[in-house]
């Protein structure tokens, strides 16, 4: 009984800055790297890995432009983020019923 | 123990989403100022130019030269005095939470509030000059209204309620063109007011 819903608590999430970018870009169509790092808090490197992880996973994707000649990269949730961080959300409110 | 970390992340991802995604730095005070500035403006167009001529009307009048530009004159003030307040008070209450006033949020929601109002704007510039001057108020009420509707996808959604309200206002105002400008000023004046005192309590 209890077991059913754990499974669904995602990995990926349960680390806290994972769980803050998914949050931020469920909400945004896209942001840039700054725009997440201000939000977030944390260092370039820091963001960089975990922005990394989220990717090989597929749950988020990117896009590389130029912003006044200077590289800008934004990232947004994939379908497949969007459904993994739902069901995580599911499992967690669950848990605490 | 476990619940106590779901309960952190929980309430870290709400944090997160309503910070990124909607501008809620703007400060009720705002909302008061503004009034006040719209209630005197509408007082001082009533006194120089409504008082003594009949322009609220469903038709086009024959505006001489000194009263168009006391109208033009007294809207730039009002306009220019609110935008400016409305900028003070909510730069004040942003640097206060620490928050940037000048971020994504603010301009996205600045952007989805221009362009409805720069529409109402130059329309209205139009019909002034055409002199259907009776048109003009009830259509700042209505432009008003829609920008702060399209606006609150990007701010406090409760936000839609008072552009709603500001609709119905300017409609009501079409209907009874003659009184226009008392709905202008429940609209501009006192519901403004009204709400800006309403998100100020809720902080």
């Amino acid at each position: 009984m209890v077991k059913e819903f754990l499974k669904d608590l995602d990995k990926a999430f349960e680390n806290r800055i994972r769980l803050g970018i998914m949050s931020a870009l469920m909400v945004n169509d896209q942001l840039d790297f700054n725009t997440l790092k201000d939000l977030l808090g944390v260092t370039d490197g820091n963001l960089a890995s975990h922005l990394k992880s989220l990717e090989k996973s597929e749950y988020i994707s990117f896009s590389k432009s130029f912003l006044e000649r200077k590289p800008n990269t934004s990232y947004a949730a994939t379908a497949k983020g969007k459904k993994a961080f739902r069901k995580h959300i599911g499992a967690i409110e669950k848990l605490l019923r | 123990m476990e619940k106590e970390k779901y309960l952190n992340d929980l309430s870290e991802i709400r944090k997160i989403m309503s910070r990124s995604a909607r501008f809620i730095s703007l400060s009720g005070l705002s909302g008061v100022s503004t009034g006040l500035i719209a209630l005197a403006g509408a007082l001082l167009a009533h006194q120089l130019v409504f008082r003594h001529h009949d322009y609220l009307v469903y038709e086009a009048m024959p505006v001489d030269l000194k009263n168009l530009s006391s109208l033009l004159l007294i809207a730039l003030g009002t306009l220019l005095l609110s935008v400016v307040s409305a900028l003070w008070f909510t730069g004040r209450k942003s640097r206060k939470e620490g928050q940037r006033v000048w971020d994504n949020q603010a301009k996205r929601l600045l952007i989805n509030l221009l362009i409805p109002l720069t529409t109402g704007g130059i329309l209205c510039l139009i019909l002034l000059f055409k002199g259907y001057v009776g048109l003009v108020l009830p259509l700042t009420l209505i432009f008003y209204g829609l920008a702060l509707v399209n606006g609150s996808h990007y701010t406090f959604s409760h936000i839609r309620y008072l552009g709603i309200a500001e609709i119905l206002l300017g409609l009501v105002a079409f209907l009874f063109i003659d009184r226009s400008l008392y709905l202008w000023m429940l609209g501009f004046g006192v519901v403004q007011m009204i709400y800006g005192m309403l998100i100020q309590r809720k902080g």
